[in-house]
């Protein structure tokens, strides 16, 4: 083999590189601002643990990875299943057959409970029959308000998308929008059409949807710049969420454009950029809520008996309007990724 | 393969007129002939033809800002596809590339934070980690002579495990902290992320970088001995070991280099946006690869240019665009860019044949 290649002395370099790393640090190249210095030490809510068994919960979602929406959803998950005493097991996958999947294998686990996502219903309509045979009880939360009483699961937690995009409209109106552009940031996806399709059908404006590659933010931040300057009379850009929204911010500035942005769904960043005003207002359908609910819901059945919604109507978790007058009492919790 | 060799760069500097060859031995084909057997040609036609037709069917394309918008976009993709078309010239290509970039953003934003360092460490470390990806990446593939395709499927899956993985282990969240309020933050982002003024239009640095790049890629290609080694290896690694090319060197720097690449777009967006999701960055090593092949890079490798995979992302850039300032319906998107790819990768051997045949 070429062993004796020029490369050997190169493989030097990193070490060489990585000592001055150690030295810069040593030397005390630390930061004055930010960093994990200046982060408040604020602990995650906690109300005691109850006695009752143990008890195991599946959570089965249609998660991308590294979505800070779906991590807010675990994170309330996790939160109630620490306070009631019970084993969340979580799974999740973006495609329908494979969620589907991991529901069927939450069942042969014979769980004492199941918390699913119905972004694809029929594709997982098999699979929750089986839980019922298997009597399982079902949950279901976030995306299938409309759906999920057909697949005879006891309570729904989440928020209806259309019903969501419908406030927003509204609320463009009352903002005295005109002319409104919807950026998707996921072809293909119900419930994100379903939001613009909601503020759509109330916005008195005309609304226009765009559609970018939400896996590549500097595309994302291009598009929505070509788009505003291709059509100037844009004086809203609705995203569906909240690292979109911060980005537009960047892509406004670059069109040179005055619209004003809004968005769905809320994340730290998002707080404080409403609080600067480069935002004007978030729908947020809470999803550290619905996480906390669907797992709770499932002790109380098994504990008390219990439904929520009276086992007939959906629990709303949203739209709760975040806007420059209520932005102070989210930030905190928002900073510590659970709002 | 010869033909890549010694070849000028045909696509900005016709040769002079007249230059025959008298000898007799071998007979000189057309000149036109000789340009269109070049990989690059049939990209640069198509990159005029979109461009033209973009000219013409979207009003705002020709507004000075619009093009600059345009070529960012096509610079993010550009910078990476140069690195990229550099190792698929020497044979191996890296499918790692895409979520290799969101790793080195990842690197530097929580290094900085949670240690509560100054910027600049971040980015040092990140660019070690960047290069060590590559660095492995390239000591597997030489190593076990297992196709590039798997090795760098591992990877890939491996980084995108990880990159998720340690975020939320060392973040407690799923996206980086921003860092915008941190020493260092302002001279970094003026060096991977400011833009300046042009005529009254802000021209983002990426887009010179990327040029930079494109003409040192060029350089190195076709000036240089360590070019000749890349296409050496991509053309026939057995033979060219035999005639004294460092192979194992010649690869696993191609890699580095990708790494490299990988790293500077990295630093770009963590700069720009200050904080990054672990989760992106997907599926784009696919774009980048279809801007190198095409830019009229072989998946064979052992041909290919610098200049090629630049008209090939310009495209990316162009289409992706152009298709929103036209105010047209962007479900067609992907189609569009898929029938494009297919259309460039036949032209190009159409032409290949056509030009090459005696």
């Amino acid at each position: 083999m070429d062993s004796s290649s020029p490369f050997r002395s190169s493989r030097i370099a990193p070490v060489v590189a990585m000592a001055a790393a150690v030295a810069l640090t040593l030397a005390g190249c630390s930061s004055s601002s930010g960093g994990k210095k200046s982060e408040e030490s604020a602990d995650g809510a906690s109300a005691g643990k109850a006695s009752t068994p143990q008890m195991t919960v599946a959570l089965v979602t249609h998660q991308s990875p590294g979505d800070t929406f779906w991590d807010i959803v675990r994170k309330g998950a996790e939160a109630a299943a620490a306070k009631d005493n019970v084993k969340l097991v979580y799974s999740a996958d973006p495609n329908a057959g494979n969620q589907a999947n991991l529901i069927q294998n939450a069942i042969d686990q014979k769980v004492d409970g199941i918390a699913v996502t119905l972004a694809k219903p029929d594709a997982l309509k098999d699979v929750i029959a089986k839980a019922k045979t298997a009597k399982i009880p079902v949950v279901g939360l976030n995306s299938g308000v409309s759906e999920w009483k057909n697949l005879g699961l006891m309570e729904f937690f989440g928020q209806d998308e259309t019903v969501a995009g419908e406030a927003l409209g509204n609320r463009l109106n009352s903002e005295g929008a005109k002319k409104a552009v919807c950026v998707i940031q996921e072809q293909g996806n119900i419930g994100l059409t379903q939001r613009c399709a909601g503020v759509k059908k109330t916005f008195s404006g005309t609304t226009e949807t765009l559609y970018v590659n939400g896996t590549d933010m500097p595309s994302v931040k291009s598009t929505i710049t070509a788009k505003l300057s291709q059509d100037k009379a844009i004086d809203y850009v609705v995203t569906l969420g909240a690292p979109f929204a911060l980005t537009a911010v960047q892509s406004k500035s670059d069109a040179g454009s005055k619209a004003k942005i809004a968005t769905f769904d809320l994340n730290k960043d998002l707080t404080s950029a409403i609080d600067k005003g480069t935002i004007e207002f978030a729908v947020d359908q809470q999803p550290y809520l619905q996480g906390y609910l669907a797992i709770d819901s499932l002790w109380l059945y098994k504990n008390n008996g219990n439904y929520m919604g009276g086992g007939e109507q959906p629990v709303l978790t949203g739209p709760a309007f975040v806007d420059k007058t209520n932005v102070d009492a989210v930030a905190s919790f928002a900073a510590k990724g659970t709002r | 393969m010869s033909m890549t060799h010694h070849a000028e760069p045909a696509v900005s500097t016709p040769p002079a007129p007249g230059r025959k060859e008298s000898d007799g031995r071998t007979k000189q084909r057309p000149l036109a002939l000789r340009l269109l057997a070049r990989p690059e040609v049939g990209v640069f036609l198509g990159a005029v033809a979109v461009y033209v037709f973009f000219l013409i069917a979207a009003p705002p394309v020709r507004d000075g800002s619009s093009m600059a918008n345009i070529l960012y976009q096509s610079s993010t993709i550009g910078i990476m596809a140069l690195p990229v078309a550099l190792l698929m010239i020497g044979g191996e290509f890296d499918l790692s590339a895409g979520v290799a970039v969101i790793t080195s953003a990842l690197t530097a934003s929580m290094l900085s934070y949670q240690l509560t360092m100054n910027v600049w460490l971040g980015v040092i470390v990140a660019l070690l980690v960047s290069l060590g990806i590559g660095f492995l990446n390239g000591w597997m593939v030489v190593r076990t002579g297992l196709p590039s395709f798997l090795i760098t499927l591992g990877t890939f899956l491996i980084l995108q495990g990880v990159n998720l993985a340690v975020t939320k282990l060392v973040t407690t969240n799923v996206a980086t902290d921003d860092i915008s309020d941190m020493d260092g933050f302002g001279q970094a982002k003026k060096i991977f992320a400011s833009s300046f003024d042009v005529g009254g239009v802000q021209v983002k640095i990426t887009i010179v970088y990327w040029l930079v790049f494109a003409a040192i890629a060029t350089w190195v290609l076709l000036r240089t001995k360590y070019g000749n080694w890349i296409f050496a290896v991509g053309g026939n690694k057995e033979s060219a070991r035999a005639v004294g090319v460092p192979v194992t060197f010649t690869k696993i720097s191609l890699f580095m280099l990708v790494g490299f690449g990988a790293w500077f777009v990295g630093m770009h967006q963590l700069f720009t946006f200050n904080t990054v999701q672990s989760g992106e960055g997907v599926g784009q090593e696919l774009i980048y690869i279809s801007a190198a092949v095409i830019g009229g890079c072989l998946l064979t490798g052992g041909a290919g240019s610098a200049i090629g995979p630049v008209f090939g992302a310009f495209m990316f850039g162009m289409v992706q665009q152009g298709i929103v300032y036209a105010g047209w319906n962007p479900d067609w998107f992907k189609a569009f860019l898929g029938v494009m790819l297919l259309g460039a990768v036949l032209i190009n051997l159409w032409v290949q044949r056509t030009a090459t045949r005696r």
